[in-house]
């Protein structure tokens, strides 16, 4: 049985990645902070499948423990997806550094760290996938949450450069931008429908992007223009605009 | 603040909406002063799970257990009937009871105490629930059964919510060796003979009938009647389903990617459909076998079907009249909707078996269901088959209605009373589950 080890496992939309693999026929690690939460997720997806499943305490942002964790590990993975994030609040984050802190240490130092560990074994091992959440955010920083969006534009980069290092060692590295979602954090939003992806659609396209070896996807694909569009703006508009 | 409807789209409301991961969290909900109402996916027609706050039940939607014995499953009031059938088709099981679609949650499935098409042999949902917790105004669970908190269990099936927001709930699947159904369809050229039909199929599982509306004279009430029961190994015939009889292909998915305009559906449009949709099933019986997703969920196979009314939105005409004001009270309000020529191409009819139970919309007679976009005439409408409904000792059922008054209520849900006591006495005096819906029949004020 194929084994797929989830970071940050207790998220909607990691959860939906988790029953897809599931439901797939793929054994699941999954790795998340808060035990508590985990659990459920965990009996949940045992009854809907017949696959077998660890959990594992992981916390992204301990980076000097991401090693060991990974070499804890009864099975190693054969693909990684990396769904952690943290957006906190933007507001605060301007001039709070406790929050500017948090949102780059999980968001960036956290994912580098981790991949970075998981990169090294499947070089070694000469295959496996690593498929990590990024978003629209980091294509360009925009007054309304450049904070987190930067974070999420040095993951982007980083990834690039895994991908481009990897992939003449027979590992695959995919970006996945999911745009909107309708998740816990956007469920009281008003959010255009045709912009707006559902945990489900993610985990799908996330699969489906897995087994075509994506190397960028954005889940719901107007995505990718729009993105196209707002990163042409040139810089001298860009600035007046409020984004 | 985000915008949001049942099926329908009408009425569309501006409202708070916040979703729990687990009891704890639903509980720090409950805190603030003021009416909730639970929500699960959105699919009864009208406003019964409207309310300027709403509690989202969709992502309270893990398994809890399942014995493979007995079929007993527990899971959580946000799990989808869609869900279930996807993991457990599979396995060799079958929901007890199924509504036309599988996008509704199982709370939904308790709250409304949902029918299909086996309503005369085996009830509706609420009669499979084993046991269910509840929580109530205060932040206590109640684990509530037909014998435990008998009271309690009594009023929260067929509740509409407004007793509690379900957490939790067992019941019991049923063994089935193929994923298909063995069909028989036959057309019935009017009223008369397709009631005729029904009384005859009373030994079959399930049994409904498209019935075309506009249809008038001695063609009043023409249909189409549909039977099934669930196919045996030795009912298949094609090779590749003999191989995996429990596995079916993906369907095609259609989907209906924006909001008509309004005069998409005209009395013209709608008349052709339904001669065609008539005239597609021959004279005589014929015999098929079809995946459970055809027999069950046609429409489910078209995402967001519901855009087809436009912008106005839709409301689902359902009612039930008892057995013996039968045929003449029917073809009266048969009669009466023909006339009118507002009725759409979604209409059913169905024959309901005995039904014992406290809120609960069935009763031992006959139930027709159709579609109609929302205009003035279809209101005018409305409250003249409100009178004829009441005078034959029947009722409309609440998951589809969005506009009957407080006194059509009173008259013809007779525990209408006692339930509201109930719920009152629950309250303490301060009401805390409350819908659009209760408040305009009059059960909370």
């Amino acid at each position: 049985m194929k084994n797929v080890l989830i970071l940050g496992a207790t998220s909607d939309m990691a959860r939906a990645i988790a029953k897809k693999h599931a439901a797939e026929g793929w054994g699941l690690t999954l790795a998340a902070r808060d035990p508590e939460a985990l659990d459920p997720i965990a009996s949940d997806i045992r009854i809907r499948s017949t696959v077998d499943i660890q959990t594992v305490p992981f916390d992204a942002k301990d980076f000097a423990n991401h090693q060991n964790l990974y070499d804890s590990l009864d099975v190693k993975p054969d693909v990684v997806i990396a769904c952690f994030g943290y957006m906190g609040d933007q507001d605060q984050a301007r001039s709070d550094l406790g929050e500017i802190e948090r949102t780059i240490a999980v968001n960036f130092t956290g994912m580098a760290t981790m991949l970075s560990v998981v990169a090294a074994d499947f070089e070694r091992r000469g295959s496996g996938a690593i498929a990590a959440i990024s978003s629209v955010a980091g294509d360009r920083g925009r007054q309304s949450n450049y904070v987190y969006g930067s974070a999420k534009a040095g993951l982007t980069a980083y990834l690039s450069g895994l991908r481009n290092r990897l992939a003449k060692k027979g590992v695959h590295v995919m970006t996945v931008k999911p745009g909107f979602a309708r998740t816990k954090m956007t469920e009281n939003l008003e959010l255009p429908a045709a912009l707006t992806a559902s945990p489900e659609q993610i985990a799908d396209a996330v699969f489906n992007g897995l087994e075509k070896k994506k190397n960028v996807v954005y889940t719901l694909w107007p995505w990718r223009y729009i993105m196209l569009i707002i990163r042409h703006i040139p810089e001298f508009i860009f600035k007046k605009m409020k984004m | 603040m985000r915008k949001i409807a049942d099926w329908g789209n009408y009425p569309v409301i501006e409202a708070d909406v916040s979703g729990f991961d687990t009891a704890d969290q639903l509980r720090r909900e409950l805190e603030p002063p003021g009416e909730v109402i639970a929500f699960g996916n959105g699919r009864s027609y009208g406003d019964a799970s409207l309310q300027k706050r709403m509690l989202l039940t969709r992502r309270f939607n893990k398994f809890l257990s399942f014995n493979e014995e007995t079929g007993e499953l527990c899971c959580q009031a946000g799990v989808l009937l869609s869900e279930i059938l996807d993991v457990f088709v599979p396995r060799g099981w079958f929901l007890p009871v199924t509504p036309g679609t599988k996008q509704i949650t199982i709370g939904g499935a308790i709250a409304a105490d949902v029918h299909g098409k086996n309503h005369h042999v085996d009830g509706s949902f609420g009669q499979h629930v084993v046991s269910m917790d509840v929580m109530r105004n205060e932040g206590s669970i109640i684990t509530c059964s037909p014998t435990e908190n008998a009271d309690f269990f009594k009023i929260t099936v067929g509740g509409m919510g407004l007793s509690g927001i379900i957490l939790s709930a067992a019941f019991k699947l049923r063994r089935i060796e193929t994923a298909y159904i063995r069909e028989e369809t036959r057309r019935a050229s009017n009223l008369d003979e397709i009631m005729d039909s029904f009384e005859a199929s009373t030994d079959w599982t399930y049994s409904v009938a498209w019935i075309d509306c506009l249809a008038k004279g001695d063609a009043m009430g023409r249909s189409i009647m549909t039977r099934g029961e669930h196919a045996t190994a030795g009912d298949l015939v094609n090779q590749a389903r003999q191989s995996a009889p429990l596995k079916l292909k993906k369907g095609l998915k259609l989907d209906v990617p924006i909001t008509l305009p309004n005069f998409a559906l005209n009395p013209l449009s709608m008349k052709a459909f339904n001669v065609l949709y008539y005239n597609k099933t021959r004279p005589g019986t014929h015999q098929r076998v079809v995946d459970y997703n055809g027999f069950f969920y046609p429409l489910d196979a078209i995402d967001n079907w519901n855009r087809i009314y436009g912008k106005r939105g839709f409301t689902q005409y359902q009612f039930v009249i008892p057995k013996e004001a039968g045929r003449d009270g029917m073809r009266a309000i048969l009669k009466r909707i023909t006339d009118s020529g507002l009725g759409s191409f979604l209409a059913v009819l169905k024959l309901f078996g005995e039904q014992e139970s406290f809120m609960s919309f069935p009763m031992a007679g006959y139930t027709l269901a159709l579609d109609f976009p929302i205009s003035v005439k279809a209101m005018e409408l409305f409250k003249v088959l409100d009178a004829m409904v009441a005078d034959y000792g029947g009722r409309l059922y609440l998951a589809k209605d969005s506009r009957m008054n407080a006194e059509m209520f009173e008259k013809t849900y007779p525990n209408a009373d006692e339930f509201r006591q109930a719920i009152a006495m629950l309250n303490e005096g301060e009401t805390k589950f409350a819908s659009l819906q209760s408040k305009r029949i009059g059960i909370t004020s």
